[in-house]
């Protein structure tokens, strides 16, 4: 028997992969732009750096373009997508009873180890998401659907280089 | 017609609510189907769960076909909508990156925004990570900027590379998609350990069959109507594009176009669209010749395109009615600072004549595309009223001249009168929103 308190079902992924496309055709009718979320990041990150280290920013090319001088890293849309995301994660959440202060991972790994690597695979993915100048949102997805070759390269090398890592990491997940 | 200017249009609070919306219904979605919990997503690579590949190719299908249609309905200006450029190889060294990052950490940047949404400390933590590596990567880009900006294609979509029209590549997108859901649940069935959270792979549903005849039909609809010509499009461009036309703002004065060529800040770029005939008799100095097919092909509009935002294009014939009709072309596939020289060569040639023993008129300067001068030799770009820009004509050897006797110099000099124009040529950059990447 089900409680009131326990989470609901996910969505069919058919029925949520049809609603993403959805949201991603409205965002590039109405804007022009798709859906992402590491240029977000990227700005928060430098926004950060810009309070710690304005003289820093001023300095690296990568930072300045974002936040040298008087420009303002906040000010932009993807930051406002970003928070968009994040209310609607939490709104979604709330809704379907999945607010919860917990750690998921997999059955063999103890939950500070599942940080650790947590972490870890966060540096490596934010690296290569502005390497490749974007991440399976802003690339795979938005680029897949305008069907922008770089993006699909992009969706291979990521889908090929996980399932080649998987065997190696097979300890965390299974 | 979409997409629309809404950085202008819109107020500042409207303009970022636009975007939280968007980003509110990415969240949700991404929530709904499970994107919070990183067991699902690391489940994909040991073929536990689907929910990844599902997802990720329903909604690229999805939203092919559907900004297919649109463009194809004239719905949506594809010139207007951001297409991820193409780095081949950073892109590629960048995803491999992130396979790896992918399964050691179990999200990618999106999902872990959504997990620390719904307060998952494994979300919150990659989330940090993640703004360690991106700020790491931009301490680190300027050793490798020479790789980082390498194998750049530009907007390079798959038309492009296989040479099908949109509806056919939509088609095999949606064939695509359809075989991995099925290999996947096989996958799923026979390689993957059964988890309790895991969707286990059922018979099609009436849904999902629907949803795949949809996008069958869907796909098969768009490569039977095709998309259309830009003359279409540029039909359905707004009514101030068609105004630029008829209020002449797109016709540039030839000494415009002289002064432009002075300036420091601007790179100019003429376009000659006469036959080689004419080009040959006389041309205005550093002009190409093009032709419209020629300029509409995929490699060449791609450099139009791509063109920085302090470089003008001028498109020139003899008159103006070839020059108005590749404007068009060009301007509805979206190719920016573009103007047509007004009245063509023959204009050029009546504010810059040429001397009476290389050309003499034949005809009238009305913007019809015959040429009103008939040049005796050809001579190029040799005359100085093809760089009327050069105050001093000291390099121009005067053919009318009597053949030197003394020993002094026969070069003219020559000063153009300066004429009045009213300013037309507006820079303007590219569009703002990149999407996600930007």
């Amino acid at each position: 028997m089900r409680t009131n308190r326990e989470p609901r079902p996910y969505l069919n992924p058919y029925v949520a992969g049809t609603l993403l496309g959805v949201v991603l055709f409205l965002s590039f009718y109405v804007t022009g732009g798709g859906l992402g979320a590491s240029a977000a990041m990227s700005r928060v990150q430098t926004g950060v750096l810009d309070v710690l280290a304005p003289g820093h920013v001023d300095r690296v090319a990568y930072f300045a373009e974002m936040a040298g001088g008087a420009r303002n890293p906040w000010a932009h849309y993807a930051i406002y997508m970003l928070l968009g995301t994040v209310l609607g994660g939490f709104a979604s959440g709330l809704v379907n009873r999945r607010v919860k202060l917990e750690t998921r991972k997999g059955p063999r790994i103890s939950v500070r180890a599942r940080w650790g690597f947590a972490l870890l695979g966060g540096v490596i993915m934010g690296y290569g998401a502005r390497m490749a100048r974007g991440c399976t949102s802003g690339q795979a997805l938005s680029g897949g659907a305008t069907l922008s070759v770089g993006s699909w390269t992009f969706a291979l090398a990521i889908f090929a280089s996980a399932y080649a890592a998987s065997w190696f990491f097979r300890r965390l997940w299974t | 017609m979409a997409p629309f200017d809404i950085a202008s249009s819109l107020g500042p609070v409207a303009y970022a609510l636009v975007f939280v919306a968007i980003g509110f219904g990415f969240g949700a979605v991404l929530e709904m189907g499970g994107f919070g919990d990183t067991r699902k997503l690391a489940g994909q690579f040991y073929f536990q769960d689907m929910t990844v590949l599902r997802v990720m190719f329903t909604a690229i299908a999805v939203a092919a076909v559907l900004i297919a249609l649109a463009t194809s309905f004239g719905l949506l200006d594809m010139a207007r909508v951001f297409v991820n450029p193409t780095y081949l190889w950073p892109g590629i060294v960048g995803g491999l990156i992130m396979g790896v990052g992918f399964v050691i950490g179990g999200f990618c940047p999106g999902t872990s925004l959504v997990a620390a949404a719904t307060l998952k400390v494994d979300g919150i933590i990659f989330l940090l990570g993640a703004l360690l590596g991106v700020g790491l990567f931009g301490e680190t880009v300027g050793s490798f900027q020479g790789f980082w900006l390498s194998s750049y294609m530009g907007r390079f979509t798959l038309p492009d590379l296989l040479g099908l029209p949109v509806g056919a590549t939509v088609l095999l997108v949606v064939a695509m998609a359809l075989l991995l859901f099925w290999a996947g649940g096989i996958a799923q069935q026979y390689l993957g350990e059964k988890k309790p959270w895991a969707e286990v792979r059922r018979e099609p549903t009436p849904g999902g069959i629907i949803l795949a005849g949809a996008l069958i039909g869907a796909s098969l609809f768009l490569v039977v109507r095709g998309q259309p010509d830009p003359e279409a499009r540029f039909a359905r461009m707004g009514p101030d594009v068609r105004k630029s036309v008829e209020e002449r703002a797109i016709f540039v004065d030839p000494a415009e176009v002289v002064a432009l060529r002075k300036d420091i800040a601007v790179q100019v770029a003429i376009l000659d669209l006469r036959d080689e005939r004419d080009f040959n008799l006389f041309h205005v100095g550093g002009s190409r010749r093009a032709t419209l097919p020629d300029l509409e092909s995929p490699e060449r509009l791609k450099t139009l395109l791509d063109q920085p935002p302090t470089t003008v294009t001028f498109l020139v014939g003899n008159g103006e009615a070839a020059a108005i009709t590749a404007w068009r072309r060009l301007i509805a596939q979206g190719v920016p600072n573009l103007y047509v020289i007004d009245g063509g060569v023959n204009r050029w040639l009546e504010r810059y004549p040429v001397d009476a023993c290389v050309a003499e008129r034949a005809g009238r300067v009305d913007g019809r595309d015959d040429p009103a001068w008939r040049f005796l030799y050809a001579t190029g770009s040799t005359q100085p009223a093809a760089w009327p820009e050069l105050s001093s004509s000291r390099s121009f050897r005067s053919p009318c001249a009597e053949p030197a006797v003394s020993h002094g110099d026969t070069h003219q000099a020559r000063s153009w009168p300066v004429h009045a124009y009213t300013k037309r040529v507006k820079l303007k950059s590219k569009a703002a929103v990149k999407g996600g990447c930007g």
